[in-house]
């Protein structure tokens, strides 16, 4: 007799998510994702001038924050045709591959990790093992014996105090936790110095962007940085050199510790390569604009089917129609009027909230589809689909982590082993090379391109009377995004959002068939459905992002709002 | 809290503090105490509930340099539920977060971040299968204080933006009447330093810093951002940017022009920055204008490149006052500057008149809602 366990909140996540399983016989049989909040910033959006959509997008998630002010500026310059300077492709990717970089160390560190690390099993630990085992690992110098007695003792000092906060009732001790207590402590010390890097990234992100979370510097158009090497208040050398530096600290980061630490966690659970496969259709858009129209790119996209790589089709850009026209969106399962399947330009929708019905409406996430199939996005999708378009570093980094974790496996691992749980986060710290590296060349493009007398930031935008329409495309920390924008006579008539989070935390579709989220959970061990643990580790693995999945229209005024494909 | 154990001499810690005690506006001396406090046995509870918001408020602790999160949650508070960061989930959470309620009542910090929806009875934002309006309800009334944190708490935020389809509403209405002291943070998200250091005040004096009539401290919130901010001088002087890449631009001139809302936005991003990143962190130090993010009736309600009222028209020392005693607000605004004399990148005085009216040729200026 299955016995059916409810989540709710999912914690360590941005938002408000609500996960139901039926389990049977220590197995997922039966799974539901719900997302529990709506705040309509679309509606909000209608009537405005385009040129401001992105402070407002911008707010649909503070942990996503840059990507939705990217896809907006991007949307609107779609729709006007425009070209953007070269220096403001630069720093918008500088952006871009900083944040990311911020984005993936805090969500395998700080909202994952303790998933797989027992932080209360850190406190037996030998401290001179401890070091040893990280020392044989990587050359990175955080690994000594005295910060592993550091980092005991003020665990130490944290546990004895009898207030363990947001580390109460954590799963300490939990059958499903496999680490000695030594490699938990050489975890735990990597938990608190990828605070201290996160912050690196993060200033970045503030040098250009003004702060963050939520970038001020944008424009439609360009950015709002001035760059000349001879004023100060503008964009400098003092800025530049700052940056370089912080560029090179994440990157030692990255490879040393990162890379080294999702390899080792891989490998000491291995078994969870077989768990959290799910829809196994992947999609990735292009990153990383190199020209002033957004046709070249310094990171590929596409779309794999039925999780055989040899299927991978690339998408050419911000104007691919294949991506545009095979979009569409169910509200079968969701909390709207209806049961329609509509392409986001077509779709109509109206709230009609059930509470929550297990065969009916149960979410404020609708379920998108990408050529009437469910499709998972975010590192994995983005890896396996660069990967498959031989994009070096790509290739470079998979082999380098899967290296690491047969080393320590002592068998091989086939590539086959990526769709699963574990092998998101391996797909998530392989990103973060790329990304490195990303990172590192488009601060080199810059500074060439300024060395050459170019300081050009900003074309600015010329709305004509009439309408024009546009979308706005963006490879986000968790996949794909989109923003679809329709300007009438220089105002917003209408907007949409297709949000990384709604293709993975989407319900059932008109096939009633599951979302990323729930497919994945399917099959998953249970120890303790009191406890539910493994539930929790397999929905972490996709970075959930709830605020973002959903966003929509008025539901008093019976005002029908065109689309919506959240 | 053993600070030793951290790596941290009681001497530097002190210092710490008297730096801190400055920042908020007191005498060095209280350092000391503001040190005891924080060293004191039990760590205060804070708990932090989540409604309508986009965890850009959490996210921006995770840039705190000093202190640190880990070093605020580890040895200063003791943040016993926070959606975003607890470890347990689901009803692991809850009983947490009960629990903590139950042990502290009446003695913790609660803190929201997020509007409430109130439209409908509450359905859109439910945790553990009730409305965001009632867990803000439940949890306040066993609190000292409540911490609003950033816009949306504050004032509603974007999700409050025509046509609020939600109803969000921030937490002081829906706490009316219960006797509850409020403090607003507003900000989107807030500066995280403006967070801490009211924790700080609350934990070392007991009570809550000096609040201004919007229920916000003094100490951050005091001032117009448009008089604390570096470009200033280049208002006074009539020296503007009009659009993106000119060659005001180009040359860190005041982006009054272009929409700044740093004259009726009150904030200390001149002064705090972002980030810990330098000296121009903050919007107006890149080049953007502020866009009145923390600001009731402002960020998200007036649009970005809509001149700002200059609430508080000030001419440089040497100029002739303002005669705040003719004219709209922009008017005196515009005294300031033909006060300057001849703006010399626009040559004449009438042009900078013609110009207060106009942001550019391409960006027509909108008229401001009253």
């Amino acid at each position: 007799m299955a016995r059916r366990i409810t989540v709710d909140p999912v914690t360590r996540i941005e938002g408000h998510l609500r996960v139901d399983c039926d389990i049977d016989q220590g197995k997922v049989t039966n799974a539901w994702s719900s997302g529990q909040m709506w705040r309509g910033i679309e509606v909000i959006l209608k009537g405005r001038d385009p040129r401001e959509a992105w402070l407002f997008t911008q707010r649909i998630c503070g942990v996503c924050t840059t990507v939705h002010a990217l896809a907006s500026v991007r949307a609107v310059e779609n729709a006007l045709d425009m070209e953007i300077p070269l220096n403001a492709q630069y720093i918008r990717n500088m952006i871009i591959t900083a944040h990311a970089l911020h984005d993936h160390i805090v969500h395998f560190y700080h909202l994952s990790a303790l998933d797989w690390v027992d932080l209360v099993s850190a406190l037996k630990a030998d401290p001179n093992e401890a070091s040893k085992i990280g020392e044989s690992l990587s050359n990175w110098t955080g690994n000594s014996r005295k910060e592993m007695a550091a980092v005991q003792a003020r665990l130490k000092t944290f546990v004895d105090s009898g207030q363990l906060g947001i580390y109460a009732n954590g799963y300490w001790g939990h059958p499903a936790m496999k680490l000695s207590p030594e490699v938990n402590l050489l975890a735990a010390a990597h938990y608190l110095q990828a605070l201290q890097i996160q912050r690196k990234a993060n200033q970045i992100v503030s040098i250009l962007g003004s702060k963050t979370p939520h970038i001020q510097n944008l424009a439609v158009g360009g950015v709002a940085n001035p760059i000349n090497l001879n004023e100060p208040s503008t964009l400098t050398l003092t800025e530049l050199t700052h940056i370089k530096t912080l560029i090179d600290e994440l990157g030692t980061f990255v490879n040393e510790v990162y890379m080294v630490d999702v390899g080792a966690i891989g490998a000491f659970y291995a078994d969870w390569t077989q768990y959290g496969a799910g829809v196994t259709n992947y999609l990735c858009v292009p990153e990383l604009p190199l020209d002033t129209r957004g046709t070249k790119f310094e990171l590929p996209g596409g779309y794999i089917t039925n999780g055989d790589i040899s299927t991978f089709k690339p998408l050419a850009g911000f104007h691919d129609a294949e991506f545009e026209k095979n979009v569409s969106e169910s509200v079968k399962h969701a909390w709207y009027e209806g049961d329609a399947t509509r392409h986001p330009y077509e779709g109509e929708t109206e709230p009609k909230y059930t509470d929550f019905q297990d065969n009916g409406k149960y979410s404020w996430v609708k379920a998108p589809t990408f050529k009437g199939k469910p499709a998972q996005v975010g590192p994995l999708a983005n890896v396996l689909c660069m990967s498959a378009a031989g994009h070096e570093p790509t290739k470079k980094h998979l082999g380098r982590l899967l290296g690491i974790v047969e080393g320590l496996a002592g068998s091989k691992i086939p590539l086959t082993a990526l769709h699963s749980t574990i092998g998101r986060h391996a797909a998530r710290a392989v990103r973060a090379g790329v990304y490195y590296e990303a990172l590192n060349n488009q601060w080199n493009l810059l500074m060439e391109n300024i060395g050459r007398g170019d300081t050009d930031t900003f074309n600015p935008p010329v709305f004509p009377k009439g309408e024009q329409s546009g979308v706005g495309m963006h490879e986000a920390p968790r996949g794909v995004l989109s923003h679809w924008i329709v300007i009438k006579d220089g105002k917003i008539k209408n907007y949409q959002c297709v949000v990384p989070s709604t293709w993975n935390a989407g319900p059932r579709n008109a096939q009633d068939e599951l979302g990323p989220y729930e497919a994945s959970l399917v099959g998953n061990p249970v120890a303790d459905p009191d406890r539910p643990l493994e539930v929790v580790r397999t929905i972490h693995s996709f970075d959930p992002c709830l605020a973002c999945a959903i966003h929509l229209h008025d539901p008093k005024t019976g005002q029908r709002v065109t689309v919506q494909a959240l | 809290m053993n600070i030793e154990a951290l790596g941290i001499t009681r001497r530097d810690f002190l210092k710490y503090c008297s730096a801190l005690a400055v920042y908020m506006g007191l005498p060095a001396a209280l350092g000391t105490k503001i040190a005891e406090a924080a060293m004191s046995a039990k760590r205060p509870s804070v708990i932090w509930i989540s409604g309508q918001e986009c965890t850009g408020c959490v996210e921006s602790l995770l840039r705190l340099n000093h202190p640190t999160l880990e070093t605020l949650i580890l040895e200063k508070i003791s943040l016993d539920y926070s959606e975003t960061l607890s470890t347990p989930a689901g009803h692991l959470a809850e009983e947490a977060m009960q629990k903590a309620i139950e042990e502290n009542k009446g003695k913790f910090l609660l803190v929201v971040e997020g509007a409430v929806p109130v439209k409908d009875g509450g359905i859109y934002c439910k945790i553990g299968g009730k409305p965001f309006v009632d867990i803000v309800k439940d949890t306040a009334q066993h609190a000292a204080a409540v911490i609003a944190i950033g816009s949306c708490a504050s004032w509603g935020g974007v999700a409050s933006a025509e046509p609020n389809p939600t109803g969000a509403t921030p937490a002081w209405k829906v706490l009316e009447g219960m006797k509850i002291p409020v403090v607003n943070l507003p900000g989107c998200p807030a500066n995280p330093y403006n967070f801490i250091s009211t924790v700080m005040h609350y934990l070392t004096f007991n009570k809550l810093p000096e609040l201004d009539g919007k229920l916000r401290p003094k100490f951050a919130y005091g001032r117009l951002i448009h008089e604390n901010c570096e470009r200033r001088p280049h208002f006074d002087a009539g020296r503007f940017a009009y659009a993106f890449g000119d060659e005001g631009h180009r040359k860190g001139y005041c982006l009054y022009q272009l929409g700044c809302k740093g004259p009726e936005t009150y904030n200390n991003c001149p002064t705090q920055l972002y980030g810990d990143a330098g000296s121009n962190t903050w919007p107006v130090g890149t080049g953007h204008p502020c866009f009145g993010c923390s600001e009731q009736h402002v960020g998200f309600h007036i649009p970005l490149f809509t001149q700002a009222k200059v609430q508080q028209p000030t001419a440089g020392p040497g100029y002739p006052a303002a005669d705040s005693a003719k004219g709209s607000p922009v008017t005196v605004g515009a005294a300031a500057v033909l006060g300057a004399g001849v703006g010399a990148v626009l040559g004449a005085s009438a042009v900078v008149a013609k110009n207060l009216k106009k942001a550019s040729a391409d960006q027509p200026t909108e008229k401001h809602p009253e």
